[in-house]
């Protein structure tokens, strides 16, 4: 095995993915640790203008028309031969809804260890992974000579992993790569919905705290006062009782309000990383050990029903005023 | 249409965790264990293609505790054949491990579809579908939130972020990732559950010999270390929340 780390360039319809830059910067202390380089993986169909910015000693670029589109099986095929003859010390994956795709098919095709939930790489090859919806660290060595690694955000700034110089592309030959067994079919539009929660100022959010449908009008009622708009997070919206436009996380959309207010969510980590840009977090939770805390700006550890019609008549009497 | 699906207990997150003396582990001397949400989702979504196309639904789930539960209730749902794995107890880092005895069971049951939850809060070697995947060499593909059964094929949602959809073809046999059925998981009542306890039967299936040790060393686990924490607010409900009008105000939200 070498002493390279390869990172998987996520991009999704012509834009690379934050995480592909945090990759990049988690890459570089590991790649100088241990005397290799750090090799940007790029797949895709005329999309090598993606190389431009990634901050990687090079980038090795795959050209097919089965790869214009993410798809399980092609990343795997041409993954597993690219990786296979590069041996790198190191195999950096998103832990995304795209990385994740591939991570477990390529560590067993590669037969290689499998470390997820990555947040950060020490240079001495430390990996800190966080678990248990974020209330637990995990830490150890990576496995030697080499190991697949998916990376959440959170550990470094996609800033780290942008470079100012186009770096050195390099074309590699994909393998054959039909018939493949998942076929991209279409994409479907996210659904337009009321409000698009990503420009609003005042977000009051629910998560499982709130415990049913009906409760929700009781943060409905406090959004209507103070002129916010009500969200969920995923369990919230998986129960059906808000609309899928309303999801804050992963698969969600990714706020930046004046505030949030957070009542019932603990704070994991599909979840936080969709609200780190709101400029004032506030978070209603009865867990003092909840993660939302260690974001927040403010916190109350109460049962949000205790406080949420207080909160609601104030806010009235306050607009009175 | 045969279908499997594959759930494991994790350790309730309201609860409390607590890191054993050593450090590098949990202590779940006391934890008190719940199905893997997502996996609830995957056996809702199991029970959803069966009454719409047909065939049989077989829920495998680990040993442990609430691992009879899981499986009676999952029967009370409607699914058909429970099959429990014994001699082997998932845990943090051993995911690799459960997926090799679970592909076993897999060969042996030889279903059109292979279902899971996409992940597990605790996953930290990979996650089982797509372990799964590799080592039964089938097709995978993860965090889908709609399934479909057409011209022998199956036909999928997968989220991608800001609620972009992408629907794949994807070829039968194949192992998928639930990230949520397409309706909430059905509640079936305590006493519907007891009924079948009564009248469904557990196979036992033994884990299956030569299964890798776990690849990954943990060194030390620990609570993070937050370099920053909220300021309470502290008192009565109102007073917290006349503390929070306060501060909309001063924010410029009131």
């Amino acid at each position: 095995m070498g002493n390279d780390v390869c990172v998987v360039i996520e991009h999704l319809r012509g834009q690379v993915s934050d995480i592909s830059y945090v990759m990049l910067a988690a890459a570089r202390g590991l790649a100088e640790s241990s005397g290799g380089k750090v090799l940007a993986i790029l797949l895709g169909h005329g999309a090598q203008d993606l190389a431009q910015d990634l901050l990687a000693d090079e980038v090795l670029y795959a050209d097919h028309p089965e790869l214009a589109d993410f798809t399980p099986d092609a990343y795997e095929a041409a993954l597993v031969q690219l990786l296979g003859e590069k041996q790198p010390r190191a195999i950096l994956l998103g832990h995304t809804s795209i990385g994740t795709d591939v991570a477990g098919t390529l560590s067993v095709r590669l037969k290689l260890p499998l470390v997820s939930s990555c947040r950060q790489i020490t240079p001495d090859g430390k990996y800190v992974s966080q678990i248990c919806g974020g209330k637990i660290m995990a830490e150890g060595q990576l496995p030697v000579p080499a190991a697949v690694v998916t990376m959440t955000p959170g550990g470094y700034k996609p800033e780290q992993g942008r470079g100012s110089a186009r770096p050195e592309v390099t074309a590699i030959q994909p393998p054959p790569l039909t018939p493949m067994r998942t076929k991209l079919a279409k994409y479907i539009e996210p659904a337009g919905g009321d409000v698009d929660i990503s420009k609003e100022s005042l977000l009051i959010a629910v998560g499982r705290g709130i415990q049913n449908q009906d409760n929700i009008s009781l943060a409905e009622e406090l959004a209507k006062t103070l002129g916010g708009v009500v969200t969920g997070s995923r369990p919230v919206i998986d129960q059906g009782w808000l609309p899928t436009s309303r999801l804050v996380g992963k698969s969600g959309k990714h706020v930046k309000p004046k505030v949030y207010l957070a009542l019932g969510i603990s704070g994991a980590p599909e979840h936080v990383e969709a609200i780190t840009d709101s400029e004032t977090i506030v978070a209603i939770n009865t867990d003092p050990a909840a993660p939302i805390f260690d974001l927040a700006k403010y916190g109350v550890e109460i049962d949000m029903f205790d406080l949420l019609e207080v909160l609601t008549t104030k806010a009235k009497e306050a607009k009175a005023d | 249409m045969n279908i499997a699906v594959l759930a494991k207990l994790v350790p309730d997150l309201v609860e409390e965790l607590t890191i054993d003396s050593a450090g590098a582990k949990l202590d779940l001397a006391f934890a008190r264990y719940i199905i893997n949400e997502l996996d609830d989702h995957a056996i809702e979504q199991g029970i959803l293609l069966k009454e719409r196309f047909g065939g049989q639904v077989t829920v495998v789930v680990p040993e442990g505790d609430g691992a009879d539960d899981v499986l009676f209730t999952a029967a009370a749902k409607g699914a058909d054949r429970l099959l429990k794995l014994t001699g082997f107890s998932p845990d943090i880092g051993n995911t690799r491990a459960l997926a090799h005895h679970c592909s076993e069971i897999i060969r042996e049951l030889k279903p059109d579809l292979v279902l899971t939850g996409v992940q597990a809060h605790n996953d930290l070697d990979g996650s089982l579908g797509s372990l799964m995947a590799g080592l039964l060499e089938l097709p995978y593909v993860g965090y889908l939130s709609g399934v479909a059964i057409q011209n022998g094929a199956a036909s999928v949602r997968k989220e991608y972020p800001g609620g972009l959809i992408a629907e794949f073809d994807v070829t039968l046999p194949a192992v998928l990732g639930i990230q949520a059925a397409e309706q909430p998981p059905r509640y079936v009542a305590v006493s519907k559950v007891r009924q079948t306890m009564k009248t469904a039967t557990i196979e036992s299936m033994p884990a299956s010999a030569g299964a890798s040790a776990p690849l990954l060393t943990i060194s030390r686990m620990y609570k993070p270390e937050a370099a920053q924490h909220a300021t309470m607010l502290a008192g009565s409900p109102e007073e917290v929340a006349a503390q929070l009008i306060g501060i909309f105000k001063e924010l410029g939200v009131l």
